[in-house]
């Protein structure tokens, strides 16, 4: 998400699924698309009956590969150099949309003297505290030329990178700033970037990533052929890019491929973050995150620049652009949250907001479970014992909590682990030794319940509750409802400073039924926004306001329900290409983002077949397929007068309004934590040294928390000699508890395999159809031997290295029950979303099955011993 | 073109419907298989892992309907799927073997299996050229019956499409009037052809007795490669033959015995 955000502005898929139809070339890597997302790859084999070059990079040939038009295998944690490698190929001949990246990238931008780049210092970027292990975000500014009346720089230095924006204070040098539309100033972004990816040849992919070097070039040539006026190009991926302790750099590589290619904002271009689930967008939107709030605005973090709601915005707000607004909407949140409790005196609640103070994300507070300093849990929809990276050390935990709350259709692992778990079988947990209380509650199933998903292509789409759910299951909606009055009764009557944001709290849905469910519908209003006592939907976020009159629960979202009765995300009608009229995408009805950018500069298409928005001069507004990503009315010709703020300070030429300078960003000056481009960092288990930088292995800000019971091999390490990657298959869902409790479901894929190749097998003894044990620093699990042709051996750096493929779908419970691959990975955290590296490490394989109960963490401890 | 979503009226017309399953455009990914089984309230019939490529349903029997066959192949490395099914054929060995009446062909000229009528005799399973149909075993629901694909007789009636061809996400298995579906896979066929890739054929074997299978499909190679025989025959055809060789062999046997008298 921060990978999109600050390359364009705005954290989500900038295109739909079905755009891919009109698509030249179609890139998917990390990702299993069509195993993943079925019914949306039916575009892109559309999208190939067209003509379209489909391209599969993937360290696995599957089911995707099997409809692709070429398929290279790749070494798994290699992906910013294969990406490097296309943009070199860009670069060196000359490749890019030149007149796009001229006025819709800051390419022209030029860095100042100091500014280093990686290539410079031996992998590190400058600002690089040693001490803190972080960057200083600040160093990586535009150059600008001196005048009187610029604000100084604030101090950004705490916490960067996360999910929200960045900016904000820092706007002023990040609008205005020197620039070369030649590109040639020796220190433009464009030449700061042909230097850096300048050691990304196509030998070098084929040395380091795997991938023969005509087959890379006959990639590099299809995909980025797919460019200029007639053309585009469309890259989608998914967690196999996310899951790296370089994942947002990886998706970073794929943004400034794209802008230099031209294809962000225009027909059959863009980059689809291919999501998780069926609602996984929703709550990044309406965030079950703890470092946003809804609408990625930023959670306050402890300390100055949170004292005041004043202090806050001024960190945050834009002087030019859209995120100028960021008032309106933190100011309407908190009146949606606080009602007339908030008012202009207390800073309109702002104070009852809690603030972090740290890393509060899942792993670093699961470590903190482990360390026996959480009393309580409430584990919704989700089973970390089966999904979670070292799901020993995740089930372990679960036993120094005071109290646990499972709510699930199932009983999962995570609620059985007391007395049905690998550790109680094997006498690390005694069932009567643990004090964890247990409460496993039974949850309603979507069908039994009102709501909203937001998809992968940031659609709302409402569905209606069919049958009320059985027995004493329940929808969270309810769970949630109920629970917080109750919580507010105990609070109305301790009203100390403590409970001051509960009792300040609106917390009035109305209630339906016997079982009293929360009409869901007005929750959704409330997301919407709404204005005056009587609550009047507010047609859009342009409504929103800074002054207290406007409530809003998500700004992003508004629009979703402008006026009463009509919910948009529950239309059906579909009146156009690109759907409109059926559900709502965010923002606006928006269906492609940043689309200014399918119009040239003066605002005509730029050819007849790809257009898409554009400005007619008759009316003197934008018109066009889509909604426009822009003020409709605001001339491409318009040029802001100085010192003009907010949208009108953005040109009628910029089409990424999100930032203060109204382009897309190639160099990033702020807004991450591990530097303003991508660069080739091994994965933190690695079968090589970094060939790039021998001093910098990895990610110098990713965080390996590195502990007794979350150990890391070395890197290379001869007793975990292969490179192992983890996966979906569609017949399962995720944990498991969906799918291994389904007869349907459970007996497509019953039993936990792992695939292999035949030289693989042959060189440990393993038979396909027989087992095989598979270990690594963190656990040992079994599974069934899949041998076959489509784990490709690579030649790395003249050595052979083989690849092994895990899906992680099994726990102990359910129809069908096997090992939970997850016993395998470390808890990590990439630097700026912290999430896990969950493909690219390294392992071993034995054959035959693991013993069982202690007499396997006695073969894997024993193995962890050998001499190295 | 008839789509998959449309709603239609094929059985008060008496039209006859057919499926064209197509694998180049197949991702394997059963939601044929599943589609089927919730509809028709099919049993799961085995938890067991085949090591099989990721085919652990096997076969069609009484209790799959539809299976998706998976063919891994190297030099250079690829994955074919093809969702098997009951080939509905025009003259079927299934019907034709079945004493009770129980098998019968319905007004879209598929062929459909009475579960209350069938007394579990098993001559229709000999009776199939193409190992479809098949008894149920214990402990499964209706054991001793023989099942098979309905056609989804009962979602036809009332306009809609079959489960499966209504969940495939990407249109592999198309459904609509058979002759319109031939048409349709000509034309696929061509497409293919024109774009090198010369093994693509039709599998729809009109000229063996079986005379043409209503769900017909398009293949990559010989049938053999993709379990499907050549030349599939409806064993009655042997029928005559067999009638005529039995009365012979009476005929002379009561011959001999005759002559075995009249020489004593």
């Amino acid at each position: 998400m921060p990978g999109l955000g600050t390359s364009f502005g705005r954290g989500g898929a900038t295109t739909a699924p079905s755009d891919l139809v009109n698509s030249e070339a179609i890139l998917i890597m990390g990702s299993n698309m069509a195993e993943n997302h079925p019914v949306g790859f039916q575009w892109v084999i559309e999208a190939r009956e067209r003509g379209a070059h489909v391209i599969h990079v993937d360290p696995r040939f599957s089911r995707t590969s099997a409809m692709a038009t070429i398929w290279a295998p790749l070494r798994a944690g290699s992906d910013v150099l294969f990406l490097g490698g296309l943009i070199n190929y860009v670069l060196d001949r000359g490749k890019e949309f030149r007149e796009y990246v001229v006025h819709y990238t800051n390419a022209s931008a030029i860095l100042p003297v100091d500014v280093q780049d990686s290539e410079e210092l031996g992998g590190l970027f400058s600002g690089w505290d040693a001490k803190s292990a972080k960057y200083d975000p600040n160093t990586w500014s535009f150059q600008r030329s001196p005048a009187a009346d610029r604000k100084p720089p604030s101090d950004a230095t705490q916490n960067p990178g996360g999910h929200t924006k960045e900016s904000g204070a820092r706007a002023a040098d990040l609008a205005d700033y020197d620039r070369d539309p030649t590109l040639e100033h020796p220190r433009c972004v464009y030449q700061v970037l042909k230097r850096h990816f300048a050691r990304y040849t196509p030998d070098m992919v084929e040395q380091y990533c795997g991938v023969p070097k005509e087959r890379f070039l006959e990639i590099a040539e299809a995909y980025c052929s797919a460019s200029g006026s007639e053309k585009t190009g469309a890259i989608c991926y998914a967690v196999g890019w996310t899951q790296h302790s370089t994942g947002v750099q990886i998706i970073r590589s794929a943004a400034i491929l794209q802008l230099l290619l031209g294809n962000i904002g225009r027909p059959g271009g863009g980059i689809l973050a291919l999501r998780g689930h069926a609602s996984i967008q929703g709550s990044t939107d309406i965030p079950t995150l703890f470092d946003i709030l809804p609408g990625y605005l930023a959670m306050p973090k402890f300390g100055p620049d949170s004292s005041t709601l004043a202090a806050y915005i001024n960190r945050y707000r834009d002087r030019t652009g859209w995120w100028s607004n960021f008032d309106k909407y933190i100011v309407s949140l908190l009146k949606a949250y606080y009602g007339d409790a908030a008012t202009r005196e207390n800073d309109w609640g702002f104070g009852w907001l809690p603030r972090v103070t740290g890393d509060h994300s899942h792993q670093a507070y699961w470590l903190d479970m482990m360390d026996g300093k959480v009393e309580g849990l409430f584990v919704m929809g989700q089973n970390p014992a089966v999904a979670a990276p070292n799901a020993r050390l995740e089930r372990k935990a679960l036993a120094m909590l005071k109290w646990l709350v499972v709510r699930d259709m199932v009983e999962v692992e995570t609620a059985s682990f007391w007395y049905d778990s690998p550790e109680v079988e094997r006498g690390e947990l005694r069932t009567e030794e643990i004090g964890t209380e247990v409460f496993l509650l039974p949850a309603a199933g979507h069908a039994e319940k009102d709501g909203c998903f937001t998809n992968t292509q940031r659609l709302l789409q409402w569905h209606e509750k069919a049958v009320d759910p059985p027995g004493d299951a329940r929808s969270e909606t309810w769970f949630m409802y109920h629970l917080g009055t109750r919580l507010k009764e105990k609070a109305e009557r301790d009203p100390g400073p403590r409970n001051a944001g509960l009792n300040a709290l609106t917390w009035d849905y109305s209630v339906t039924g016997v079982q009293r469910e929360p009409r869901v519908e007005e929750i959704l209003q409330e997301i919407n926004g709404y204005t005056g006592p009587d609550r009047t939907p507010v047609g859009g976020f342009g409504e929103l306001k800074a002054d207290g009159s406007t409530a809003c629960g998500c700004w992003i979202y508004s629009g979703v329900f402008p006026r009463l009765g009509e919910n948009r995300a529950g239309e059906r009608h579909s009146r156009s290409a690109y759907g409109h009229g059926w559900g709502f995408a965010w923002p606006a009805d928006r269906r492609v983002l940043y689309n200014r950018a399918s119009a040239r500069p003066d605002g005509s298409p730029w050819s007849e077949r790809k257009k898409l928005v554009w400005w007619d001069a008759l009316s003197r507004e934008w018109t066009g397929l889509d909604t426009p990503d822009f003020t409709k009315t605001k001339p491409p010709d318009y040029q802001p007068p100085h010192d003009a703020e907010g949208d009108a300070g953005l040109a009628g030429d910029k089409p990424f309004i999100m930032h203060p300078d109204g382009v897309g960003w190639i160099w990033v000056p702020d807004g991450l934590a591990d530097g303003p481009l991508p660069t080739h960092y091994e994965p933190l288990e690695s079968p090589i040294a970094n060939p790039l930088y021998p001093a910098q292995q990895i990610n110098p800000a990713a965080l390996k928390m590195e502990r007794p019971d979350n150990q890391y091999a070395r890197s290379p390490d001869p007793r975990f000699p292969y490179v192992m990657t983890t996966y979906r298959l569609t017949e399962h869902h995720t944990a498991g508890g969906m799918s291994r409790t389904l007869p349907h479901l459970a007996e497509l894929q019953p039993e936990f395999f792992c695939e292999i190749s035949p030289e693989l097998a042959a060189e440990r003894d393993i038979e396909s159809g027989g087992w095989l044990t598979i270990m690594t620093m963190r656990g040992i699990v079994e599974a069934r031997a899949l041998v076959t042709p489509r784990m490709r051996p690579l030649r790395i750096d003249g050595k052979t290295v083989h690849q092994v493929g895990v899906p992680y779908h099994w726990g102990s419970r359910g129809l069908v029950t096997g090992d939970s691959a997850n016993d395998l990975l470390a808890i990590s955290e990439e630097p700026n979303v912290r999430i896990m590296e969950a493909k690219g490490l390294l392992c071993d394989v034995l054959p035959g099955r693991r013993p069982r109960g202690a007499a396997a963490l006695d073969l894997w401890r024993t193995h962890m011993s050998h001499s190295s | 073109m008839t789509s998959n979503q449309a709603h239609h009226n094929y059985v008060a017309e008496g039209r006859t419907v057919g499926f064209f399953t197509d694998p180049t455009v197949c991702i394997g990914c059963k939601a044929c298989e599943v589609a089927c089984k919730e509809w028709n309230e099919v049993p799961e019939d085995g938890l067991i892992w085949t090591g099989h490529s990721y085919d652990n349903s096997g076969s069609l029997g009484g209790a799959t309907w539809r299976h998706v066959k998976f063919r891994e192949t190297e030099n250079p490395v690829g994955w074919t799927f093809l969702s098997d099914v009951c080939k509905h054929c025009e003259h079927a060995g299934c019907l034709e073997a079945c004493p009770t009446g129980a098998i019968f062909r319905t007004e879209v000229s598929s062929v459909y299996v009475q579960d209350d009528v069938c007394n579990g005799c098993g001559y229709c399973i000999v009776g199939c050229p193409f190992g479809v149909i098949d008894r149920r075993p214990q402990p499964l629901p209706g054991a001793g019956g023989a099942f098979k694909c309905t056609f989804c007789y009962d979602r036809q009636i009332d306009g809609l499409t079959p489960a499966c061809a209504k969940a495939c996400p990407t249109e592999s298995i198309q459904f609509g009037p058979l002759d319109e579906l031939h048409a349709r896979a000509d034309k696929r066929v061509a497409e293919l052809h024109a774009r090198g890739v010369a093994d693509a054929r039709i599998y729809n074997p009109v000229d063996t007795s079986v005379g043409g299978i209503h769900a017909f499909f398009l293949l990559l190679g010989p049938p053999e490669e993709f379990g499907l025989p050549p030349r599939p025959e409806v064993p009655t055809v042997y029928l005559r033959g067999a009638w005529l060789s039995a009365a012979m062999t009476s005929v002379l046997a009561l011959a001999g015995a005759c002559l075995a008298f009249a020489l004593l």
